[in-house]
């Protein structure tokens, strides 16, 4: 047992933090605030580096890493701020021509359908006038029951839902209809899916998918979450009030470190889903991770003082971000209900 | 980054369990919360037995008698004791957690050889006898004084808070042995016997009606120069070792134990009608996966620990930060499953929702505690 990243881990790390800092400084983010049109080149260059065929199998030309190492590079695109469908693209890169590369960007919805058979919410689309095609899961949201059974082991594509099979589905983009509406967050562009197409099939393991989008999100809350503290804590050493670095003041301080915490607990559960892949970790890491984003955003924003509420400042695109990501594949509530029932169903062991 | 146990790790595992399926049957019976003679004999017997087994010290150094095993056992050790149910470190804390591992990283080899042992055999106890009245957070500022008279310490002064000092037969004691030097730079450590003349100790009730902590009146103790360990006026240094072992794996038992009693508490709930409740459901929800993430980073310490050579870093204190305020929570949450259950003082979980109100102050108030993580990790000036 060795929970630390392993040198080759951090080279990793070092390496994906490294190329965004050069391809994607603070100049393109703030270009991308006012036209959030995603750089096709910069997409190829980020398929040239691996980011998508990370996992895949080097005899199809991928680099045959594992969900620790998607997570550790998944960070790195979190804390900067990377828009676009990364998730989406890193989970079928194996599935659909050109994704691994980049030549290609697709989008993935979820249309998970409520216990009753209606629409759960709305069916998300992130930066849809930029995909060429819209992968969309659908099938009845699992029900408590067979969510224990999932929680237990691996689970199967047939396990899910009251009897109904989970299934993939593969659209060209332009054939889907949809109503795009103002995104708080000014980076990535949303539209409802109004009317989920069920074309071709894809075969893919749903449940998985589903645990694997919720981890690779969580990776980038976690990365924003750290970003924040750094910025919270360069502001807190620079500026000056009263005669002295406002990061003197006990007030700033707790504030600072109660985002460490946050971000360093959530951290742990994150890295540890990565290496089990359990259903219940899993669930766990995006509820705490989606709650160290935002709230270290917010407190960030807090020590900025009046700076905080500008649009200059890049503190309200982590808060966006955050928010959006929190709503994305599972939120608190979600999980909360999930984990409590695997509390009656197996106790409280580890 | 990986968590599975090595193989060796694993046969460790199965030898404990079983070696614990067969002893734990054969302890005395618990001895009530207020029977302190009877509870120091229960603790020291769980400690003899652990000795004989040679699991006593498992992770202190083989030449401080200890079993030197990896951090990682060190974690099965505390998980699997747990697991079983078996008796916790209980009066032998101070002894294994603080005074034994500063004796083993600062004291002579005739100072080893006096006191590790009859820790390790659970045959004496100690106590730690740092805050004074004013000297709490801030206890550099403590005034207990030691003078030197030949080649002993004439001590007076007094201590306050002294966990267990009714039942310890030394108390770890800081004393002030340089008073016009700056008040980091003029205190030493000191073993002192707590049966010396001139040691009276008076106990305080806690608000959980029990008396397991203490004032501790020193007035011109001697004790000989030889029993103090680390140089003289040294002691600062000495004792940040000792502070940094408290936040180290200190509670690896009680997080196992915290998510044990998470799925008692949901059961309860499920058999009360309480679970209908959506807000209690997802509060549960939301606990579970706290400590399974307390867990996590416990590991992540550990094994960032063993990568800076085993003495437990800054991490100790965002795990205190998060855990202290976790379990009172927990116990919050126990409080409204029982609803006005929640009233009777004899119940477990609410002798545990009370004794859980230390946790933010013992130990480095979590007040002082953020100051560490802010100015120690994140560089932040020091300030007023
Ligand atoms: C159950 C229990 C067992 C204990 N056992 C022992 C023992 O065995 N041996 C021993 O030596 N001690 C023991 N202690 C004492 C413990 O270490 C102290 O209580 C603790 O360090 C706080 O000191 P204090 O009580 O003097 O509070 P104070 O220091 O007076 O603090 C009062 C309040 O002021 C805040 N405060 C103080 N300074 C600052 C600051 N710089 N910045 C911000 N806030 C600040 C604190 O956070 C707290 O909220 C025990 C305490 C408890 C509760």
């Amino acid at each position: 047992m060795d929970f630390q990243p392993a040198d080759e881990q951090r080279a990793l790390r070092d390496g994906a933090r490294e190329l965004l800092a050069a391809r994607f400084g603070r100049d393109r983010l703030r270009a991308a605030v006012d036209d959030p049109t995603l750089d096709r080149a910069l997409w190829r260059e980020l398929g040239d580096a691996g980011f998508f065929a990370l996992r895949l199998p080097e005899a199809v030309g991928g680099v045959g890493l594992g969900l620790p190492e998607a997570v550790l590079v998944f960070e790195e695109t979190g804390r900067a701020l990377l828009p676009g469908p990364l998730v989406a693209c890193q989970l079928l890169a194996g599935l659909v021509d050109g994704v691994a590369t980049g030549e290609k960007i697709v989008g993935l919805c979820d249309a998970v359908t409520g216990p009753g058979g209606g629409a759960a919410g709305p069916v998300l689309w992130e930066h849809p006038a930029d995909c060429d095609e819209l992968i969309s899961v659908q099938g009845a949201e699992a029900s408590v029951e067979s969510v224990g059974g999932a929680l237990a082991g691996e689970a199967s594509v047939a396990e899910t839902g009251r009897g109904r099979v989970a299934m993939a589905y593969r659209s060209v983009a332009a054939r889907v209809s949809r109503a795009p509406f103002a995104s708080v967050d000014p980076l990535t562009p949303l539209a409802r899916v109004t009317d989920v197409p069920c074309t071709a099939p894809l075969a893919l393991d749903v449940p998985r998918l589903r645990r694997e989008a919720a981890l690779l999100t969580a990776a980038q809350q976690l990365g924003s979450a750290a970003r924040t503290v750094d910025m919270a804590v360069a502001y807190a050493r620079e500026r000056a009030q009263f005669g002295a670095p406002i990061g003197s003041f006990q007030a700033i301080k707790h504030l600072c470190a109660q985002m460490l915490v946050r971000a360093e607990t959530a951290r742990c559960a994150v890295y540890a889903a990565s290496i089990t892949g359990c259903a219940r970790e899993v669930t766990g890491a995006k509820m705490l991770a989606d709650h160290a984003a935002v709230w270290n955003a917010r407190d960030c924003l807090q020590v900025h003082g009046g700076m905080g509420f500008t649009w200059e400042a890049d503190v309200h695109l982590h808060l966006k971000r955050a928010w959006l990501r929190a709503e994305r594949w599972g939120t608190a509530c979600d999980a909360e209900e999930v984990l409590a029932a695997d509390l009656v169903a197996c106790g409280g062991g580890l | 980054m990986d968590l599975t146990y090595t193989p060796e790790e694993e046969d460790f595992r199965a030898r404990l369990r079983q070696w614990l399926g067969e002893v734990l049957p054969l302890l005395p019976a618990k001895p009530a919360a207020t029977d302190w003679p009877g509870r120091r004999a229960y603790d020291a017997a769980w400690q003899r037995m652990l000795y004989d087994a040679g699991y006593a010290g498992l992770h202190w150094p083989r030449d401080a008698g200890g079993q030197g095993v990896t951090p990682a056992q060190h974690l099965i050790f505390l998980e699997e004791t747990e697991l079983a149910g078996a008796p916790y470190v209980g009066a032998n804390f101070v002894g294994l957690l603080h005074a034994g591992p500063t004796i083993v990283a600062e004291g002579t080899p005739e100072q080893r050889a006096r006191w590790l042992p009859p820790i390790l055999r659970g045959d004496e106890i100690w106590c730690q006898g740092f805050s004074e009245p004013d000297a709490g957070s801030d206890l550099a500022a403590l005034r207990t004084r030691a003078v030197r008279d030949g080649d002993t310490y004439v001590i007076s002064g007094s201590k306050i808070w002294t966990s267990h000092a009714e039942i310890a037969d030394w108390c770890e004691l800081l004393v002030r042995t340089d008073p016009e030097a700056p008040k980091h730079r003029g205190i030493s450590w000191l073993a002192m016997p707590m049966d010396a003349p001139g040691v009276t100790v008076r106990p305080l009730r806690t608000l959980a009606g029990s008396a397991e902590f203490a004032e501790v009146f020193l007035d011109e103790v001697r004790v000989p120069a030889a029993d103090r360990v680390g140089a003289e006026n040294d002691g600062w240094r000495v004792t940040n070792v000792t502070l940094a072992f408290e936040r180290g794996t200190a509670f690896v038992g009680e997080v196992v134990a915290c998510r044990r009693v998470l799925g008692a508490l949901a059961r309860t709930a499920r058999d009360n009608g309480r679970w209908d409740d959506a807000v209690l459901r997802r509060r549960l929800g939301r606990l579970s996966a706290e400590f399974t993430a307390l867990w996590r980073l416990t590991q992540w310490n550990v094994s960032a620990s063993r990568s800076a050579g085993g003495a437990p870093g800054a991490g100790g204190s965002v795990f205190k930060l998060r855990y202290s305020h976790a379990r009172q929570e927990l116990y919050d949450a126990a409080a409204e499953v029982l609803g006005a259950g929640a009233l009777d003082a004899d119940h477990t979980w609410v002798a545990d929702r009370l004794s859980a109100l230390s946790y933010t102050i013992a130990a480095g108030t979590s007040q002082i505690q953020r100051n560490i993580v802010a100015e120690r990790i994140l560089g932040l000036p020091k300030g007023r």
